[in-house]
């Protein structure tokens, strides 16, 4: 115990210095986007993405959450395959496309797939919001689709964790209609009686808070995330009036009946065994 | 006329001579006809030119007409006996959705659109057919209503999306659009939409979940509005003409994509030229939906719903 306290504080107390901070090798050291405070990538991680400094949860990867929430090396991924066009010819969207693809080692702003959660069999869907802000075009509406689609057939809970700017704007209309394509087929699994939980992470606005990610049967927030329709800047420039800080946050959407509930990121698989666990026999029927 | 839209002014201008040019008989009793009737001919193929090269900006311009035919007028002109029902029946009744009980050709139907204003003052009451979610909710509760009644429902859609508002965001807009998307999804009975002027958006959407959509020739459909996706685009929202014409947005466009069914023809120059024409000509295209939603059953109007909307997307297999 004593050790331990010791050593803590020793290493509290080497704070690096601008010339050795140069040494660090890149990824070695997170700066909190908040609190601008430094910590080592690998406590990072073993705090779950949160800043141990000031409790902010940090950007999380697909694969990382995937890692956090299922059960070890339980994890089946669905349709890796599939990439996006270039349905508008848009000006430089293939170009960013491809940039996104190589920053992140994904295909597109959604992963999904199966695997396990407490033992218990689900189908789960993770938004990664570093490809195109986590943007819905049709590969990313098609995912969700069909990911939907294999836990309607196989009868497991969906988990979805959004994380969203909202529709892709460099694929128009087609990228409003993936609201309505996912929308219909949680129409289906409504119908079939198949939870649905639905966690919403920053950000999760647009067309993404505007279907899928508001209907789970329990839609869960992490802390002080970012959630709404309108973006920030349009709402202020139609009232003319400042927003309050709180406005479109977790908190604000608790308060105003929107969620179920906002849960630490630390606990957040332990809360999704306890409902997926409740949910698996119904009311003794 | 305060109402001209910018393309038109070489016809506006050309008809003002001619003009000029009978007063000019009139008074002077020299013979000009056939000068006239040149002019007439010319007047005409500009006419012809112009509006059948319209881009896509022009489309908008006339889809956004402050003359352009609005919800209540297309139901007054295609449907008898409209009673409109209002309320939520939870917060309010949205003047920017309108909805009702009307019959078709004798047969009992829901309708329900966005409503803009025909003057400032009823803009004003109406929000500008920008709609809180107290208008998505009515519209779910007038469809419910069809459903248990077993009347098909037709929803016009003229919106430039969602009201960005305070309150709109407090009262869950996304949740009562996203509901709206699902629910209608699940409806038993035929739903045809009619995209009338600006689909703008999820506040469009929200009412668009048809078994069958048609899109006025010179309406438009759109993720976001071409101001707004200058906007985020390109950090200035005078660049709207620009990102009208880049991200497909006409009634082709839509067609294209697999998205509607079918371009109802305009009079030429707009709807507002000639309403009964153009409520006739909506008219036909409810009747022929309608004719064939009417062979399917609920289960095969459901899941004909959901094929629609499950094909719809644009991407490629790289395994």
């Amino acid at each position: 115990m004593l050790k331990n306290f010791f050593h803590k504080k020793k290493r509290y107390a080497t704070i690096p210095s601008e010339r050795s901070k140069k040494d660090i090798p890149e990824g070695l050291i997170v700066k909190c986007n908040k609190c601008h405070k430094i910590t080592f990538a690998k406590e990072l991680e073993k705090n779950y993405h949160v800043c141990p400094h000031c409790d902010h949860h940090l950007t999380v990867s697909a694969p990382d959450r995937v890692r956090m929430v299922l059960d070890d090396g339980n994890f089946f991924e669905y349709d890796t395959d599939l990439i996006s066009t270039d349905p508008l010819n848009f000006e430089g969207y293939i170009n960013k496309l491809e940039k996104d693809m190589e920053k992140t080692n994904l295909n597109e702003a959604v992963v999904t797939g199966e695997g396990t959660i407490g033992g218990y069999p689900v189908v789960i869907g993770v938004m990664d919001s570093r490809f195109r802000m986590g943007s819905m075009g049709s590969v990313v509406g098609e995912k969700i689709t069909r990911a939907i689609e294999k836990a309607l057939v196989k009868q497991y809970p969906f988990i979805l964790f959004s994380a969203s700017g909202g529709a892709r704007m460099q694929e128009g209309i087609l990228s409003l209609m993936q609201m309505a394509k996912t929308s219909a087929a949680l129409a289906k699994l409504h119908e079939k009686g198949i939870l649905f939980i639905s966690v919403l992470t920053n950000p999760t606005t647009g067309g993404v808070s505007a279907s899928f990610a508001s209907l789970g049967d329990i839609n869960i927030a992490e802390p002080n995330a970012l959630i709404g329709f309108a973006g920030r800047r349009i709402i202020e420039q139609t009232i003319r009036q400042k927003l309050p800080d709180d406005f479109q946050t977790s908190e604000f959407l608790l308060k105003h009946g929107q969620l179920d509930m906002i849960v630490h990121r630390k606990d957040m698989r332990k809360t999704l065994i306890k409902l997926i666990d409740i949910h698996q026999v119904k009311g003794g029927m | 006329m305060a109402s001209e839209l910018s393309f038109e002014k070489p016809l506006i201008e050309l008809r003002k001579k001619i003009e000029e040019l009978k007063r000019f008989i009139d008074t002077e009793e020299i013979d000009f006809s056939d000068e006239i009737k040149e002019l007439e001919k010319k007047a005409e193929k500009l006419e012809k030119e112009i509006y059948s090269s319209l881009t896509p900006w022009n489309k908008t311009q006339i889809a956004r007409h402050p003359e352009r035919p609005t919800t209540l007028q297309y139901i007054e002109h295609i449907f008898s006996d409209f009673i409109e029902l209002h309320g939520d029946r939870q917060y309010g009744d949205d003047p920017a959705i309108v909805g009702g009980i009307a019959k078709f050709n004798g047969t009992p139907v829901t309708v329900i659109g966005h409503q803009k204003g025909r003057d400032t003052k009823e803009n004003i009451r109406r929000n500008f057919g920008m709609p809180h979610p107290e208008g998505y909710r009515k519209a779910l509760r007038l469809m419910y209503q069809a459903d248990k009644f077993k009347r098909p429902i037709i929803c016009f859609i003229d919106t430039a999306g969602a009201y960005p508002g305070v309150e709109a965001e407090e009262r869950g807009q996304s949740e009562a659009i996203a509901r709206n998307l699902r629910e209608m999804a699940s409806l038993k009975v035929p739903l045809i939409c009619i995209v009338t002027g600006e689909g703008g958006s999820g506040g469009a959407l929200a009412l668009g979940i048809g078994n069958h959509i048609h899109m006025l020739e010179n309406a438009i459909y759109s993720v976001i509005s071409p101001e707004g996706a200058a906007a985020l685009l390109w950090k200035d929202a005078s660049m709207a003409e620009k990102a009208a014409n880049t991200m497909k947005i006409t009634s082709e466009d839509a067609l294209e994509f697999g998205i509607i069914e079918s371009i109802i023809p305009e009079p030429l120059g707009g709807a507002h030229k000639d309403i009964k024409l153009q409520s006739l000509e909506i008219k036909m295209a409810i009747e022929k939906s309608l004719k064939e939603l009417q062979s399917l059953n609920e289960e095969q109007l459901v899941e004909q719903r959901y094929q629609k909307f499950r094909k719809i997307g644009k991407f490629i297999s790289v395994l």
